[in-house]
């Protein structure tokens, strides 16, 4: 346990001095504070305005570039390691592989997941100052579905670099995942559904699997709990999952996700050659 | 003390360790020797449990380096051929070293100031920003103040001048008693008064396996 705190303790360290994680929480931290200056808080979209509107931007956005921004930062966790022979000199102490492994997972988590976050409360902080109520229910679960996302995304970067040897293709293959996950989205489904090769069902089912289409519809969920603004698709969602059952899911079956694929990657990770 | 019996590993179809068997004792200092691509490092690295050889076994002390890894690695020092360009600072790789390992850190210090490193100078600078000697210095100085019952160098002297060298061997020689040493290297004029068996390698086996006197 000393030695699993101890790796986190010193990745989080080593992450927090590098200029990747300056330039991620100064896009997280800027976003919140274009949306200030642009008014957002002011502006009212369908019933919506002040700080509600404004995290409901702000997440919207987070769907679309927290999962490049995990992926890229930490994919090469383990495989860059590899390649530039630090993993061989560190792991030549009795550290074990359990230890380095999830220590390693343990500090790029707080990493990844602290400064989207921390500009929420900030954005939070600022609203308030500025006489705004505060939407903790939206808050709440934002900060639920951040942490979803993260542990899915991080879980898969992790499995990735455990299992590529050059951190090259690492960063090629987590791209190519964001694209597709992005691309079933919407343009894909949509291509299938217009050709109606697939039943509605199914296709509905299939981008329900994907971590990104699921903190989409809980986040709008939330705020439009009769999901009208998706269409026909709120019916097959809601005939299925009570909405609060709906958001229940949308937090755990992306943690879970990214367990899995974590601990596939620890497999990787234990069972092949370490350098 | 460390056998290796049967030991094949093979990366795809390049057979880098092929049935090799060999024992070390205590009290070995061994030169292991060989062209590049011999399996020098594969040997290394099976030994220190990085690799995951075909067939065979490896042991150290009756203990499995895959198995029970850091039981082995708590009596094996390592330094590598080029420092690795770790980003932590020199105050958090000494941490970890002395957290992980319970090696002292003065210790470190001492052995880096024999060998004429200030570490105090340098603990907020990151490893890697050192210059090359300074790394070399400082990995050394770590792997003698763990004072392990195996030492195992790969080629630890290349980024070091002639002065440092003279100092590394001066320092080895009064700490490798009752030591397993293994040396990975071409320069066998350098290491011949510290050593008493060379092993040659080529092509993945044991060409000649020898104790000498110099």
């Amino acid at each position: 346990m000393k030695n699993f705190l101890l790796i986190a303790y010193l990745d989080l360290k080593e992450s927090i001095r590098a200029k990747w994680f300056l330039i991620y929480s100064l896009v997280f931290g800027g976003m919140i504070a274009l949306f200030f200056l642009a008014g957002v808080t002011e502006s009212q979209v369908m019933g919506f305005s002040g700080l509600s509107r404004l995290l409901l931007i702000y997440i919207q956005v987070t769907i679309v570039i927290l999962p490049i921004f995990i992926l890229i930062t930490t994919v090469r966790s383990i495989s860059g390691d590899r390649d530039s022979h630090i993993l061989e000199y560190m792991l030549s102490f009795p550290i074990s592989l359990w230890q380095y492994y999830w220590g390693k997972l343990l500090g790029r988590f707080i990493t990844v997941f602290l400064p989207v976050v921390m500009a929420m409360i900030i954005a939070v902080i600022f609203g308030v100052a500025k006489g705004a109520s505060v939407p903790w229910s939206i808050l709440f679960l934002y900060t639920g579905l951040v942490f979803a996302m993260s542990a899915a995304f991080l879980g898969i970067a992790f499995f990735i670099s455990s299992l590529v040897k050059s951190s090259e293709v690492a960063l090629g293959l987590s791209f190519f995942i964001w694209i597709v996950l992005l691309a079933f989205i919407d343009i894909v489904l949509i291509s299938l559904m217009l050709q109606e090769r697939f039943s509605e069902e199914l296709i509905i089912f299939i981008s329900l699997l994907n971590p990104m289409e699921i903190f989409r519809v809980a986040a709008i969920s939330l705020f439009d709990p009769e999901l009208t603004v998706m269409g026909p698709v709120a019916y097959y969602i809601l005939d299925h999952f009570p909405q609060k059952v709906f958001v229940a899911i949308s937090i755990l079956y992306p943690t879970f996700l990214g367990a899995f694929f974590a601990f596939l990657g620890y497999l990787v990770f234990k069972r092949k050659d370490l350098v | 003390m460390i056998q290796i019996k049967n030991v094949t590993k093979k990366f795809g179809s390049h057979v880098s360790l092929d049935n090799v068997s060999c024992e070390m004792y205590e009290g070995d200092s061994i030169a292991l020797m060989g062209a590049n691509g011999a399996g020098k490092t594969t040997l290394v690295r099976t030994i220190m449990g990085y690799y995951h050889p075909n067939s065979g076994e490896v042991s150290v002390y009756g203990k499995s380096p895959l198995k029970q890894r850091t039981e082995v690695l708590e009596e094996i020092s390592f330094v590598p051929q080029l420092p690795p360009p770790i980003k932590l600072s020199v105050d958090e790789l000494l941490e970890y070293i002395v957290k992980s390992s319970g090696v002292e850190r003065e210790k470190i210090a001492d052995f880096a100031s024999q060998m004429k490193l200030d570490i105090s100078k340098n603990m907020k600078k990151s490893f890697f920003k050192l210059s090359g000697g300074m790394k070399q210095k400082l990995l050394i100085a770590i792997s003698l103040a763990k004072r392990s019952s195996i030492i195992i160098y790969d080629e630890p002297t290349a980024n070091l001048d002639p002065k440092a060298r003279e100092d590394f061997y001066r320092l080895l020689k009064q700490n490798e008693h009752g030591k397993t040493l293994l040396f990975v290297t071409h320069r066998l004029e350098e290491v011949k008064d510290l050593i008493n068996r060379q092993i040659y390698m080529d092509l993945g086996k044991i060409v000649s396996d020898e104790r000498v006197e110099y």
